[in-house]
């Protein structure tokens, strides 16, 4: 250990960085953590004696290996199991030194591990050559979006420190990372057991010129564009502790300012920054930026949830139920069509399902076409990822915490990805219209927590779908009438009636004969929806397009609640979506009854006084 | 000290994610200086309010200080305070001298355990580092624990970007470590920026010791030291080479990694 190199001590860091440590197994990671460590003066007193006390006692060589792999599973088997995450500081920088596993039955911890990093090593032993785990790592640091790293070429002791070896390493290794345009910093020979090129230079390979891994280390950036990117800002939850109504989240990117008018997608709600709020902070901030988790309050209580992205007006994110992706899948069970999956992407959460598996991307070599009709533990892949409801999200090439992903499978998260490009779906068009619409839609003073309050409700859609003759209308008038008795405002908006008016213009001859009167019935269902009603619809009138009709008019009434309720023939699938399933003969008063209830539990129906308001507004 | 706010802004994300996920949830405190800066986080991230119970699980051979401390800061913080305590082993007169790990597993892991399934937390929010020892260095930010409350770390959860595990089987509950990232020098240092209170048995009171790490008084042994101010503390620990855990007697040999795997915080 050398002693000389104690300027740590003293000095005060001003940033830290997280750099992750990857390669194949067995070359050489931990061995060159413990190393940098010891060579840096960088150890508590006592730890490296106490290993060595362990190793005497067990009956076997030290290896630099032990100080980190702290389970005595791993030091019986040599080898990591586990990320550790090891600290040290170095010319006024902390480091945070991810050690991640290399054996590919642990690489669920390496990609834990490197998601978090800002930088790499990744180690290449110089005996063996780039190996299956060399190129896997490699691979997944690009789509983890770790573009910052150095390749370390270790155990350059057992190759007599030949050139020729590290220059063959170097141009296979640069040619397979430039097919995915990856380029590391720096290609730097070492040999971690000996200290070669560790902290100190070696004298051993005076034809290398380059950074030590230290001096490496020091040229690693700390990424700053991020804020000076458009702003992302993910809704993580929304507080009423106090008298404040508070919007919580972390800024992805961008930066805003109180006075901003702001949208949030997928939903078009618009309102503009009154306050930056924060504990114990004076005086409070008028701005914020990428990174930083922030809460602020807007002028108006306008209804959003946890999920939307919030953004400014001219970049917002993209919209779509579609995208075609990059994925790694780490479930116990592989991935398959037709299974369900929750998709989460910053902070929201949708139902997902795998519409097209386009290929297993083979890392060891990558122009390999492979077809699957599902992706197993460890595989990569090209997908088409459909989610049950629109989704805000950004291309990867564009946003890192937007345009990235997680998929879970029952409890667990089982994959990850990054999203290549957006997958066009028919909404798109009533999409804009919608958007449009909301920017430019004017309001009176009268807000909607206003009429809520008023109304002893909030505006909702209760939308009926199902073959003809199986009592949706009967069902709907049910519902309408019982709802009224209740004191609501509700309202029975019948499609017939608009093909007497409204329609009267339409010619049936008309290939757009159909998509029209939808997307005006849609309209119209917004408008009373604005008013504060309860909006009672059934589809009869749509015939048996009927699910690609609910899918227009839930695009054109977003966000408003909608509740949707299929009404079949016995053994019958419902559409995507349904919330409640009558099947069969039915008991259309204990039916209609269901539905209040459902509108209660969604928090459309303020209950009874005496017990506590669920208006959604202001919670 | 822009690390301090980058520390303080993951912290206060995985904060805000375990209360919205976790809807029986409940924060560790033991008064010690991580998790009073774990608790102040809390009231950064819910903007002065502490929105779930901290639980203190009193092994009843702490420092005397340490519980007026408690009941002070609970007052005025008005805090949802509830002690555990396993009544049944300090009845059967459990203690250190039956052995370290055996009183530390009655008195503390099972205390825990027992207060866990009384009440039905699913989430348990604890003030562990990951530079305090090496097997905590392994720790996820939201680990799972078995119906048993032991820790399968052979087989942690994936954790990707900002995406924890929050859903679990019925059963089992979620531990949740938003100090991994931090050191004890940025404890230190976020303790003087934003001048939290702290008991003064970290400080040298004139007699050339202070304590380094809290925990029961017959465990625990104070370090040589002359630093009076907290200050002095951070110009101390950056000299300083010796583990922080030194003067705590469980982590002896592989102390840890066994109390830890059966439950231990």
């Amino acid at each position: 250990m050398s002693n000389h190199m104690t300027q740590h001590d003293q000095t005060k860091p001003q940033e830290s960085l997280n750099i992750v440590i990857v390669g194949h197994v067995d070359h050489g990671k931990s061995t060159l953590v413990g190393r940098l460590y010891a060579d840096t003066g960088s150890l508590p007193e006592g730890k490296l004696e106490k290993v060595q006390a362990i190793c005497r006692q067990q009956g076997k060589e030290f290896e630099y290996a032990f100080l980190f792999d702290a389970f005595l599973e791993e030091q019986e088997q040599g080898i990591t199991i586990d990320t550790a995450r090891t600290f040290f500081i170095w010319n006024g920088r902390q480091y945070i030194i991810i050690d991640a596993p290399g054996h590919k039955e642990f690489l669920k911890n390496m990609i834990s591990g490197a998601a978090r990093a800002e930088a790499a090593l990744l180690l290449i032993d110089a005996l063996e050559g780039v190996r299956e785990q060399s190129k896997k790592h490699g691979y997944l640091l690009s789509l983890l979006g770790v573009t910052q790293f150095a390749v370390v070429v270790n155990k350059m002791d057992l190759v007599g420190y030949r050139q020729d070896v590290f220059d063959g390493i170097e141009k296979e290794y640069r040619e397979f990372l430039g097919q995915f345009r990856a380029v590391p910093q720096q290609m730097i020979p070492v040999s971690a057991k000996m200290g070669d090129n560790i902290a100190t230079r070696s004298t051993h390979m005076n034809w290398y010129q380059g950074p030590t891994v230290l001096e490496t280390l020091a040229l690693f950036k700390k990424e700053q564009v991020r804020s000076e990117q458009p702003l992302r800002f993910p809704l993580q939850d929304v507080y009423k502790f106090d008298a404040r109504r508070i919007l919580a989240g972390r800024i992805t990117a961008g930066r805003l300012k109180v006075g901003d008018q702001l949208v949030f997608s997928p939903s078009n709600k618009t309102a503009v920054v009154q306050s930056i709020e924060g504990f114990n902070v004076d005086p409070p901030p008028s701005e914020a930026q990428a990174g930083q988790s922030v809460g602020i309050t807007l002028d108006e209580q306008i209804f959003v949830e946890r999920g939307e992205i919030a953004s400014h007006r001219d970049s917002v994110p993209l919209v779509s139920t579609a995208v075609r992706v990059n994925l790694f899948w780490l479930g116990r069970r592989p991935l398959e069509k037709g299974r369900k999956y929750v998709l989460r992407l910053a902070t929201r959460e949708v139902a997902c399902e795998v519409a097209v598996i386009h290929r297993i991307i083979d890392t060891a070599d990558l122009a390999q076409l492979q077809e699957s009709q599902s992706v197993a533990r460890n595989q990569v892949a090209e997908l088409t990822l459909r989610v049950k409801s629109p989704l805000a999200f950004d291309l990867s090439s564009s946003f890192e915490s937007t345009g990235r992903f997680v998929l879970v499978d029952e409890y667990d998260i089982s994959g990850g990805g990054i999203i290549t490009e957006l997958v066009h779906d028919e909404q798109e068009g009533l999409r804009e219209e919608a958007r449009q619409r909301e920017y430019a839609w004017l309001t009176g003073d009268v807000r909607p927590e206003d009429r809520a309050l008023q109304y002893g409700h909030r505006a909702a859609i209760v939308l009926f779908t199902g073959s003809a003759q199986t009592g949706k209308t009967f069902l709907a008038r049910r519902v309408e009438a019982l709802l009224v008795a209740d004191s609501r405002h509700a309202y029975l908006l019948e499609g017939e009636n608009l093909l007497q008016g409204l329609d009267a213009d339409l010619s049936a001859a008309d290939p757009s004969f159909a998509s029209e009167r939808v997307r005006r019935y849609g309209e119209v269902a917004r408008l009373l929806i604005d008013t504060g009603l309860i909006v009672v619809s059934t589809s009869k009138t749509f015939g048996i397009n009927y699910q690609r009709m609910a899918e227009m008019i839930r695009t054109l009434v977003q966000p408003a609640p909608v509740i949707a309720v299929h009404m079949s023939r016995a053994g019958e699938e419902p559409p995507p979506n349904t919330d409640l399933h009558f099947a069969g003969p039915q008991d259309f008063d204990a039916a209609a009854r269901q539905i209040i209830e459902e509108l209660k539990k969604r928090g459309v129906l303020i209950q009874p006084s005496g017990t506590k308001s669920n208006i959604q507004y202001s919670i | 000290m822009k690390h301090l706010r980058q520390l303080e802004d993951q912290s206060v994300y995985i904060l805000r994610e375990a209360y919205k996920h976790f809807n029986h949830l409940a924060m560790l405190w033991s008064m010690g200086k991580d998790s009073t800066v774990l608790l102040w986080l809390a009231r950064k991230a819910f903007f002065g309010h502490v929105p779930f119970p901290l639980l203190h699980v009193d092994t009843s051979y702490k420092i005397p200080a340490m519980i007026e401390y408690r009941d002070r800061i609970a007052r005025e913080w008005r805090l949802n305070l509830v002690v555990g305590q396993n009544k049944e082993a300090l009845a059967a007169g459990m203690n250190h001298t039956l052995g370290r790990d055996v009183c530390c597993t009655a008195l503390k892991t099972n205390a825990m355990k027992n207060l866990v399934e009384e009440k039905g937390y699913t989430g348990i929010i604890l003030g562990v580092r990951a530079d305090e020892d090496s097997t905590r260095a392994k720790e996820r930010y939201f680990s799972p624990r078995d119906k048993h409350g032991d820790w399968d770390f052979r087989d942690q959860p994936p954790e990707l970007w900002d995406q924890f595990k929050t859903t679990f089987p019925p059963g089992t509950h979620i531990r949740i470590h938003p100090l991994l990232d931090w050191t004890e020098i940025n404890i230190w240092e976020y303790i003087k920026h934003e001048n939290i209170p702290f008991m003064d048995l970290y400080l040298d009171r004139g007699d050339g010791t202070r304590y380094r790490s809290l925990g029961c008084a017959p465990c625990t042994m104070p370090i040589k030291s002359t630093a009076k101010t907290v200050d002095e503390i951070i110009v101390e620990l950056r000299k300083s080479t010796v583990a922080e855990r030194a003067g705590r007697a469980q982590d002896a040999g592989r102390g840890m990694e066994m109390l830890r795997k059966k439950g231990y915080m």
